[in-house]
């Protein structure tokens, strides 16, 4: 693990690293690197049908991609226990995914049907499932982590730090780095000991805008530095790495409550969301970045460790179609939310007087006289 | 029944909550060892301990943020934020949050918490620290915001606001922190949403919130002195509106005066009026007329902040247009 991350407390030059991090898993077990490769696929299939639907219109709003950063996603996931909370920003789909939630109601959400995981309410950016403890996709840039902080603040009243503690992973994007938000929650978590893992997805890109061109320090992971949080870049494109170097701060956080900062360098194949052509990276970008895609080089990796077959591969990529068009046609299935269902989650403690009117409704119901 | 201070009442019900449930946890800047700004906190910390009464780090977006996620894990966070003024550092988790992630997660998970705000001018301190941003908030579908002016209604409401599963803004005001009213002991809690009129009347009718309904009150009373029967309707509750309190009230006595302590252009009065136009025009007998703050950054100067806020004499003077205007025999 040594060779494929660094820390913010190591003398090290920090570089990012661009080698498809194609290590062979020695110390992964065969059958847990086939369900990587499970995952990475169905969230591969999962976005490329995605972005086809958007572009057939049955997805609106924005749309935000994994493309590109499948092995990130399911390393972060594998680290987490089913016990510990997840907050994400607006590339959520396939955190989703590898969080166990069902395929079918996340495309549903993305269709904005009464199936969806936020019952059509929430779309593309806001995916939540209380069961599996995944508590939001949030759409604002940053604005996860104070939530996510004081989700973390909750866990110190539930117990003491042990082994067997809860934690909260807060993930985001390279820009968040910039943000108040960002500053003002890993300095509470410093100052609370809060049992929480920060994971910033460094891309590359905040949209356009490069980390170099926005960030005092590009080198992310060391941001935490002022909050004495320590920092660790991992090479995102690799899953076993990410998945150890999250489990590590995680344990960190549940024995020593001790907060970590932890930078995966990984790669969008596409646009900032599904409209955008990015048309801001040259021809010879473009090249470099599918040399950089994760999952043929995770393929070609079990392949070549004698784990994975050609045909066991062909098979788990079969299977990832069949259940992305299920869940497609799922979703196709799944009714939109009555009209009379738009009030249905105003409040949740219910008080007189909360406005029911439409638009065009008088601002007094009919009747009201008698009832005063 | 004891008399006690605004400020005393709204202490009784944190402390109340507070050993009625261990869920409920305060956080905010200097509310622990200082006691608080305005001292609402006091001996809280002494009596809790540093978990529960928390102090915090001048982070209005990070503690507001924090209390937002630990009230999605089954916390009851009361936050203090010193006074409104500096609740716009965190609006963007009031509004884009705390607002939003009930509805937007299809109901998945309660945000119980509330925020304790002072607004209020007249203290001398200046344009950035006077400012009533209370319409700002009551704007935003998803949250909650009442404001009490009795001690009586300050202890109900706060925990009320305490006990209600939706993020709850209490507003408060600094010009009320010392005032007393009689307060029933043990415990009371009122009903978000719901208006009151604290004196009938049949001549004109004078809405008001927080610090505006005491006022109105009080010239009331000085023109019941003169036999005019004004009638005082307290909002009490700002989101959600009780439309039905202030129209039947209109209806009654046909002449409408909003006294408000926000400014004037877009402000409560101005949704009150637009109310009252719908609810009860055809029992209307002059237009509705607004007493609001005067369209200025508020300046430090004494001699022009007192004529920039109302007060109750220009609320007098408008009732008195208002009555002279309808030919009102007296």
């Amino acid at each position: 693990m040594a060779g494929r991350t660094q820390t913010s407390r190591s003398r090290r030059p920090a570089k990012q690293q661009d080698d498809g991090g194609a290590t062979a898993p020695a110390d992964v077990p065969a059958e847990t690197s086939i369900d990587y490769y499970r995952q990475m696929t169905l969230i591969r299939e999962f976005e490329l049908r995605a972005g086809e639907m958007y572009t057939r219109a049955k997805i609106g709003g924005y749309c935000h991609l994994n493309l590109g950063e499948e092995a990130t996603v399911v390393g972060l996931m594998a680290a987490l226990r089913p016990t510990d909370y997840l907050f994400t920003n607006y590339r959520e789909h396939g955190y989703a995914l590898a969080r166990g939630m069902d395929t079918g109601r996340v495309m549903a959400e993305l269709f904005g049907r009464v199936d969806g995981v936020s019952a059509g309410r929430g779309g593309s950016m806001h995916l939540f499932d209380a069961e599996r403890r995944m508590l939001g996709g949030y759409g604002i840039v940053g604005g996860q982590l104070p939530p996510a902080t004081g989700a973390a603040l909750a866990l110190t009243f539930r117990g003491g730090p042990g082994p067997d503690a809860e934690a909260v992973m807060c993930q985001m994007g390279d820009g968040t780095t910039n943000i108040g938000a960002f500053h003002e929650s890993l300095n509470l978590a410093a100052i609370w000991q809060l049992p929480i893992v920060y994971v910033i997805v460094n891309n590359g890109l905040g949209m356009a805008t490069t980390v170099e061109h926005a960030s005092g320090e590009p080198d992310l992971y060391k941001r935490g530095c002022s909050y004495r949080i320590p920092g660790e870049r991992v090479d995102g494109n690799d899953v076993t790495a990410v998945r150890q170097a999250a489990e590590a701060m995680l344990q960190r956080a549940r024995t020593e409550r001790r907060p970590g900062l932890l930078e995966a360098m990984s790669h969008r194949l596409r646009g900032h969301s599904v409209v955008d052509p990015a048309r801001y990276r040259s021809r010879e970008e473009t090249d470099r970045l599918r040399t950089l895609d994760p999952l043929p080089a995770f393929r070609a990796q079990l392949v070549e460790a004698g784990v994975l077959d050609d045909d066991t591969a062909a098979h788990i990529e079969a299977e990832a179609a069949e259940k992305v068009a299920a869940a497609v046609a799922f979703a196709d299935a799944s009714p939109e939310p009555a009209p009379d269902e738009l009030f249905r989650f105003a409040y949740a403690t219910d008080v007189p007087n909360a406005p029911r009117m439409m638009p065009g409704d008088p601002v007094l119901p009919a009747g009201w006289e008698a009832a005063v | 029944m004891p008399e006690i201070t605004y400020r005393q009442a709204l202490h009784d019900a944190l402390r109340a909550e507070m050993m009625r449930d261990e869920n409920v946890v305060l956080l905010g800047e200097e509310i622990g060892l200082f006691e608080g700004s305005y001292k609402i906190t006091a001996g809280l910390l002494e009596e809790f301990g540093p978990e529960r009464v928390r102090d915090t780090p001048i982070s209005e977006e990070g503690f507001v943020g924090a209390a937002i996620g630990a009230a999605m894990l089954g916390m009851r966070p009361v936050v203090e934020i010193m006074t409104i003024n500096f609740s716009l550092l965190a609006i963007d988790q009031i509004v884009n949050h705390a607002a939003k992630i009930y509805g937007m997660f299809g109901g998945q998970t309660p945000v119980p918490m509330v925020i304790r705000t002072p607004g209020g001018g007249g203290q001398q301190l200046a344009a950035t620290h006077s400012q009533n941003l209370e319409v700002w908030y009551a704007h935003i579908p998803g949250l909650k915001v009442v404001a009490p002016s009795t001690p009586a209604d300050a202890k109900a409401m706060l925990t009320a606001a305490i006990r209600d599963d939706d993020p709850v803004i209490l507003l408060e005001n600094l010009s009320l922190y010392n005032t007393k009213g009689e307060v029933p002991e043990g415990e009371q809690v009122a009903t978000i949403g719901k208006a009151a009129v604290t004196v009938p009347g049949t001549d004109l009718t004078v809405v008001g919130y927080s610090r505006s309904a005491v006022i109105a009150r009080d010239v009331a009373r000085r023109f019941a002195d003169q036999g005019v029967s004004i009638e005082v309707v307290d909002l009490a509750s700002l989101r959600p509106l009780d439309r039905q309190t202030i129209c039947a009230s209109v209806r009654k006595t046909g002449r409408a005066v909003i006294l408000e302590d926000d400014w004037l252009s877009y402000g409560v009065g101005a949704e009150i009026a637009a109310t009252i136009a719908e609810g009860a025009f055809d029992y209307l007998d002059a237009p509705v007329r607004r007493v609001a703050a005067a369209e200025v950054p508020l300046p430090y100067a004494k001699s022009l902040e007192r004529i920039a806020l109302p007060d109750a004499d220009a609320l007098i003077k408008v009732i008195n247009e208002q009555l002279d205007a309808t030919r009102f025999a007296r």
